[in-house]
């Protein structure tokens, strides 16, 4: 069976400077995995490749088995992928509840609609808060994103990214920036998604990652440095090394 | 009232919404004298409620707006004056279609851009236009204008006459349906992506919104406005001269809507009026002053007034309302 | 023929030098448009003031051709310094729109108060002595003040160009250009950098609009009709670059002259039509920063 997300030979450079080299990366439907590495290893760049923001200096993305090398952000996300963005990238000036209905009204293939109004459509209006709802924000629709505390920010982020039902979602930085405690709200908010969704996670937080996680690919300057489950990962020397020495050495 | 579109808004007419028609009815009426001073600033209007929408909505910010504005006030004048077609509907549908089109073909380039380039490129298509109309002599005049544009009864039955109650009522008929068609328009899911775009365009395709495409079509349909706007103003004043294209009317425009309020839709009713009727007082006996004037006035918008007007006004009444 | 390559020869004699006026006059535009990241419009308002203060030194008070050119730069420059810190400062980092709006505001009040003091007539520039007349050079004669032109603005340019490639400052504004984040985590106070920068880019437009007085003629609407040329020559050569704009300029100023020159009947026309196709093909100029 086709992974959910596969890259094969995966290359990024800009100029002399390689980001990203020779991935080779599966991720399973239904998957609960983690991307980890140091502060420039490539992590945001790959994330990047996946989603079409960038385009690869060579390799293949497969979306399902589907080759989407060439297709554009907009193309891969019809077909399933979904993304947050590591720094909040919400729509500030509009309501929590247009956040999630905008992408969700796309998907509906409603958005280009001009004549009805917006806040008319129903099956929108209805999915979106749903979503909220599931994520605990559903008393914060009406109000601004930009008067939620930040915490709840990430949560109307992942909102964003849930709304366009994707099978396969990737979580960047999810929880970075909030107090831990709001971190163990959110860690629940993804613990509650479908089981059938496959997400991959990259996070800074080792405890949010090692408690989520069930298998760590580790990157170390755009290579792939070895892949396992969380045991694995924290029993290897190189990750030690490479990745945790640079704290705990 | 600063947020009015979206899946939470509600879109059903306020009373106050229906201000503005009965003020320009009370003017028919009331002020006859007036009604070309009238007919000048319902153009605008309409004018400015073309800018609104891909300014205040869409975010696209453009200098050249008045190439669509003039295009449409030529065509007009055109085929009034050289070809002999005379009927003010007929005239308006060119207009409408040539500047349509124009945005169509610019905005499939502009909008390919970004910043200083968009920017730039907007101007340059407005020069370009300008530098056409004013070397085109045997079609456009040249810098002498185009006059003997004569316009036929609208539907053979309503002529225009010579106190303007004829035109100022057309005006108004066309103003009405360009603000009925944008209103709708922007609390559509359409206009909540547009907004979706000016408030992040990079998280509009993350969500797979073909952003360029959306961009495109608000931008034909708001130069076809303008072209609307300019053909009005060649019908009402029956000349066109080259004071309709290039970067200063653009930047009136833009003045106008700033004054008024951007992004509000009646910003683009209220920044007009008191523009036009301002330079109508003050800008003949003091034209040096009334430069000044709207320059300083920018400036003072920009840096202690973001919202206009409008934005004044809301301030002041949510400030009563906390009071009481 | 001969007469056809005489042609040739006064184009681009006349294209270079108004190509150098629009570079010295560009400039300060393109840098610091690059380095502050600060849509300024009213970059020729600097130009027209340079301009003013040339003609008013020279026709009401006399003063020599060099002093006046002298106090272009540094009443301009003086100028911009306090704009800067008083204005244009508090919208750093404010909204594209609003920088355009702002600046605009700038151009309708500077052409009022052009208007008020000099009225709308084009201002004549009384050239000295020395400078009209003809130069031989190359069995061909040339008009005096344009070989002073270009001569001076090379100068100029050097001057300049040695100025940001040597200096501190220059390695300064080039690493603020380059990455402002990383210039300030290494101490450098952008702040003073910023106004500087901008008063000498200031000054330079009004010693370019002083020395092209007589080229590009000196009367209130100038910030905005020359706008769309100085726009052209940062677009198109590209943002905080230095050698593109000169290209671009060169460019614009040898072009406009000949379509001018053979073919008058179409203006400006073909100018705009190469900027649109030029910037479509590169999106950020011919020597801008990729992103």
């Amino acid at each position: 069976m086709s992974a959910a997300l596969e890259t094969r030979g995966l290359c990024k450079s800009f100029g002399a400077l390689t980001v990203a080299d020779r991935i080779d990366f599966r991720l399973e439907s239904g998957a609960r995995h983690a991307l980890i590495g140091p502060n420039g290893a490539g992590k945001t760049t790959f994330v990047n490749l996946l989603t079409g923001l960038l385009r690869p200096s060579s390799g293949t993305v497969l979306l399902g088995g589907e080759d989407v090398t060439a297709l554009a952000q907009s193309g891969r996300v019809k077909r399933g992928l979904g993304r947050t963005f590591q720094i909040n990238t919400l729509f500030r000036d509009m309501s929590v509840l247009d956040n999630v209905a905008l992408g969700v009204a796309e998907r509906h293939g409603v958005a280009g609609g001009f004549w009805r109004p917006a806040s008319g459509q129903r099956a929108v209006r209805e999915e979106s808060l749903e979503l909220l709802a599931r994520l605990g924000i559903a008393d914060e629709a009406g109000r601004r994103v930009l008067d939620l505390p930040y915490g709840k920010q990430r949560l109307v982020e992942i909102a964003i990214a849930l709304g366009l039902k994707p099978r396969v979602l990737l979580l960047d930085e999810p929880a970075a920036g909030v107090p831990s405690l709001e971190s163990e709200r959110i860690l629940q908010a993804l613990d509650s998604l479908p089981e059938d969704i496959a997400i991959l996670i990259i996070e800074h937080d080792m405890d949010l990652v090692f408690r989520f996680a069930r298998r760590i690919t580790v990157l170390v300057q755009g290579e792939v440095l070895c892949e396992g489950t969380p045991q694995e990962i924290a029993d290897d020397v190189r990750v030690h090394q490479v990745y945790l020495g640079e704290r705990h050495a | 009232m600063n947020h009015p579109v979206g899946y939470n808004a509600d879109h059903r007419l306020r009373w106050t919404e229906w201000l503005p028609w009965v003020v320009a009815l009370a003017v028919f009426f009331l002020l006859p004298d007036y009604l070309s001073l009238g007919a000048r600033v319902l153009t605008y209007i309409l004018f400015a409620l073309s800018l609104d929408l891909i300014l205040g909505y869409a975010g696209i910010i453009t200098l050249g707006h008045a190439a669509f504005f003039g295009l449409g006030a030529y065509v007009t004048g055109i085929l009034s004056a050289k070809l002999g077609v005379n009927d003010p509907l007929l005239q308006m549908l060119c207009s409408a279609c040539a500047a349509g089109l124009l945005g169509l073909a610019t905005g499939a380039l502009v909008l390919r851009t970004h910043g200083l380039t968009q920017l730039m490129l907007t101007l340059a298509v407005a020069a370009v236009c300008l530098e056409v109309a004013n070397k085109a002599t045997p079609v456009t005049g040249g810098a002498d204008g185009l006059s003997g544009v004569t316009v036929a009864p609208i539907l053979g039955l309503f002529r225009f006459d010579m106190y303007g109650r004829t035109a100022y009522l057309w005006c108004l008929v066309l103003v009405f349906g360009g603000w009925w068609l944008i209103r709708r328009l922007i609390y559509s899911p359409f206009g909540a992506a547009l907004t979706g775009i000016r408030e992040n365009s990079v998280r509009m395709h993350a969500v797979g919104a073909p952003v360029y495409k959306r961009l495109l079509t608000v931008y034909t349909l708001s130069a076809a406005i303008a072209g609307i706007a300019g053909a009005l103003l060649t019908q009402t004043n029956q000349f066109v001269g080259l004071n309709v294209l290039g970067f200063e009317p653009s930047g009136e425009l833009l003045v106008m809507l700033i004054l008024g309020g951007v992004g509000r839709l009646y910003g683009a009713f209220v920044g007009p009026l008191v523009f036009l009727i301002a330079q109508d007082f003050l800008a003949r006996q003091f034209p040096e002053y009334w430069y000044f004037g709207i320059g300083l006035m920018l400036v003072v918008v920009v840096l202690f007034a973001r919202g206009g007007i409008l934005g004044i006004s809301d301030a002041v009444i949510a400030r009563m309302r906390r009071k009481a | 023929m001969q007469a056809f390559i005489s042609s040739l020869v006064s184009v681009a004699f006349h294209g270079v030098a108004y190509g150098m006026i629009l570079y010295v006059i560009s400039v300060g535009l393109s840098v610091t448009m690059g380095l502050m990241g600060f849509t300024n419009l009213a970059h020729g308002v600097f130009a027209m003031a340079g301009g003013y203060v040339l003609v008013t030194s020279l026709s009401r008070f006399h003063l020599p051709f060099a002093l006046a050119l002298v106090l272009a730069f540094v009443l301009v420059a003086a100028a911009s310094v306090v704009l800067e810190r008083f204005l244009y400062s508090r919208l750093y980092g404010a909204s594209e729109l609003e920088q355009v709006l702002f600046t605009i505001g700038l151009i309708f009040m500077s052409v009022a108060v052009a208007r008020l003091l000099y009225g709308t007539l084009q201002q004549p520039v009384v050239l000295p002595d020395y400078l009209k007349g003809q130069f031989a050079l190359l069995g061909r004669d040339f008009p005096a003040y344009r070989v002073f032109l270009i001569v001076f603005s090379a100068a100029m340019i050097g001057a300049l160009w040695f100025g940001l490639e040597r200096t501190l400052w220059g390695a300064m504004v080039r690493a603020a250009v380059d990455n402002r984040a990383m210039a300030q985590a290494i101490g450098i106070n952008t702040r003073r950098l910023f106004t500087i920068t901008f008063a000498v880019g200031s000054g330079l437009a009004g010693l370019g609009g002083a020395l092209g007085a007589d080229i590009v003629a000196i009367q209130p609407t100038y910030p905005f009709e020359q706008l769309v040329y100085f726009l052209i020559v940062v677009s198109v050569g590209g943002l905080g670059s230095l050698r593109g704009p000169f290209v671009a300029a060169l460019l614009i100023g040898i072009t406009d002259t000949a379509c001018k020159y053979w073919l008058p009947q179409f203006g400006a026309f073909f100018i705009y039509a190469a900027t649109i196709g030029l910037l479509l093909w590169r999106p950020m100029g011919l020597f801008g920063k990729r992103t």
